[in-house]
């Protein structure tokens, strides 16, 4: 048994995709020239009036929805109080006790990092989704830090879990789950490197069993999933080295150094009421009624987690493969379209996964701009079932489409991949494999019976792969 | 020190305002602020029981926009109201460490 239970909660930032900001009309734009997506508003000069983004809040009731979060019928922003250069106003608005989701919960699934075994399924608590604005982009250079505010006053969630992870691979597997329901839900496409999902770490640890929590340590500066379950791993050692040797840990965020694989002190933490917050009064409370709720809902998109439970059902696909296809919607899609027009749904996730995928990735394609359209990919796995094509030509034919494009029926016919069903045919090569290869033949009639593949493999080979392999091996063990 | 019974602690308001105060300076503040606070406090003899707490001084609700963009403010004009610059693109700050939200 463990000496300390591990306890670690998540505040995850996600940027939601609109056309503007969150209280002016300055584009929310990644990658325009510095400082030019700005205007009073959003750099907070006196007398203006910030206006609330209607699809931002839409979009982050949405995120409640699927996260089975309960949306506020009240709710309203708040002002947080902190000097930092890359905040304008000096305050940020933000939402403090009347957040617009509360309560909800995702199912994680994933593998361990460290023999790729599935993690156990387990529903995680969202404490809390809220809107604010977000801050300026800081750039360091050696004696002084450069601001570009194009950032500033982008419409910005926080998404607050429940202390509810136990590793580094929960954390993993949670942080995996919500991009995946972000995207889905055409939320915010979470690219970490263009700042759309930030991840901050809540981290304790306390002797096993024991009720009351440890000394909460932040960890912040993470910039990718991975480093961010590098640096659980690494808090989680040095806070036991700590506790072992009788040290007491203090309240305070940490930075995690990639480079170094190590965290270091940044600040001591301040408390909430530092913050100073209070009710934003240059806006209005936002209220729902059922109806508008439910028509929030009704827009909802089916949740990953319930389309890999179809797919399972309807398709009678396994666990993990419904799990590859739908990691992506767009793939899902794919899926979707290709195996309604099959007879074989299962032979075309096959195809997806060990094909389509790897061909995608080969030439850094999003399935989006995949050259094969879902139709074609139906028509050629129907073509081997009907026997017209061998698995072996498909590979052949599937590899020219997703180079050249075309049907598969075209590619065979200009190609002449036509399988070879014709028996005289298949016989005379079968005849001349045999009598070329006596020595074969002598063995297998004194018992072995594993030189028939040796056999299968020369008629394939003189039929350059066109005969149908079914009837190759009826016809040998005939004559052989 | 000694007058430290105010209902607040001076040292740290200062300090969350980046405020740099003198003692004498600090000795009017104290009364003023006790002054305030004892005026605000009249509110704490009045019976809420019942009372719904108010988010807002208007009863207005849902003030909101459509989410259309427009042009921003030109860049020359935003960044003339800067102290100093790197390359007319970016606000120069003394060097920050600890960022973040
Ligand atoms: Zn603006």
């Amino acid at each position: 048994m463990e000496k300390y239970d591990v306890v670690i909660g998540l505040e995850v930032h996600v940027k939601v995709r609109t056309e503007s900001k969150m209280f002016c009309s300055c584009a929310n734009l990644y990658g325009a020239e510095p400082n030019t997506l700005v205007c009073p508003v959003c750099m907070g000069y006196p007398g203006v009036l910030p206006v609330p983004n209607k699809e931002a809040i839409r979009k982050t009731v949405l995120a409640g929805l699927m996260t089975s979060c309960d949306i506020s019928k009240f709710s309203k922003f708040d002002r947080k109080s902190y000097f930092s250069p890359d905040m304008p106003k000096n305050y940020q608005i933000s939402q403090y006790d009347l957040p617009f989701c509360l309560a909800g919960n995702i199912l994680i699934s994933g593998k361990r990092f460290s023999d790729r075994e599935p993690l156990p399924e387990k529903s995680i608590g969202i404490t809390r989704i809220h809107l604010e604005e977000d801050v300026a982009k800081s750039t360091h250079f050696p004696k002084s830090s450069g601001i570009d505010f194009n950032r500033a006053g982008g419409p910005l969630m926080e998404i607050v879990s429940e202390p509810d992870m136990t590793s580094a691979d929960e954390a993993y597997a949670y942080l995996t789950v919500l991009k995946r329901i972000m995207r889905y839900a055409d939320i915010s496409n979470c690219d970490m490197e263009k700042g759309e999902l930030r991840c901050d770490v809540n981290i304790s640890l306390k002797p096993a069993g024991r009720k009351e929590f440890g000394t909460k340590i932040e960890l912040k500066n993470l910039n990718s999933f991975r480093s961010i379950h590098r640096a659980i791993d690494h808090e989680i050692a040095r806070q036991a080295a700590e506790l072992d040797a009788g040290a007491p840990l203090s309240q305070e965020t940490r930075g995690w150094n990639d480079d170094k694989g190590s965290t270091y002190l940044m600040r001591v933490k301040e408390t909430e009421s530092d913050y100073r917050y209070f009710p934003e009064p240059d806006l209005t409370p936002i209220t729902f009624s059922d109806e508008e709720i439910d028509a929030i809902r009704a827009e909802m998109p089916e949740t990953p987690d319930a389309k890999k439970q179809r797919f399972i059902e309807n398709f009678g696909l396994t666990p993990y493969d419904s799990e590859v296809l739908t990691n992506e919607k767009a793939v899902a899609d794919y899926f979707e379209k290709a195996a309604t027009k099959s007879s074989n749904p299962k032979q075309i996730a096959n195809w997806i996964i060990s094909e389509l995928l790897r061909e995608l990735a080969n030439s850094a394609n999003e399935i989006s701009e995949c050259p094969v359209p879902p139709a074609n990919l139906a028509e050629l796995a129907e073509l081997i079932n009907k026997g017209t094509i061998s698995g072996k030509i498909a590979k052949q034919v599937f590899t020219e489409m997703f180079q050249n494009g075309g049907s598969p029926a075209a590619i065979i016919e200009a190609k002449g991949l036509l399988q070879v069903s014709d028996s005289s045919a298949i016989e005379s090569l079968v005849d001349q494999a045999i009598t070329e290869n006596q020595a074969q033949v002598e063995q297998y009639r004194t018992g072995n019976q594993k030189v028939l593949q040796y056999f299968v493999g020369q008629v394939m080979k003189l039929s350059k792969g066109k005969a149908n392999p079914q009837m190759v091996v009826a016809m040998l063990k005939e004559k052989l | 020190m000694s007058e430290q019974s105010s209902s607040f602690d001076l040292d740290s308001i200062a300090n969350l305002a980046r405020l740099e105060l003198g003692e004498t300076e600090k000795d009017s503040l104290r009364i003023d602020m006790e002054k305030i606070v004892a005026y605000v406090n009249v509110l704490s003899e009045l019976d809420v029981e019942g009372v719904e707490p108010m988010a807002h001084a208007a009863a207005l609700t849902n003030v909101v926009r459509n989410d259309r963009a427009d042009a921003s403010f030109p860049r020359e004009a935003f960044i003339s109201n800067a102290p100093e610059t790197i390359d007319d693109e970016l606000i120069k700050v003394p060097k920050v460490i600890d960022v973040g939200v």
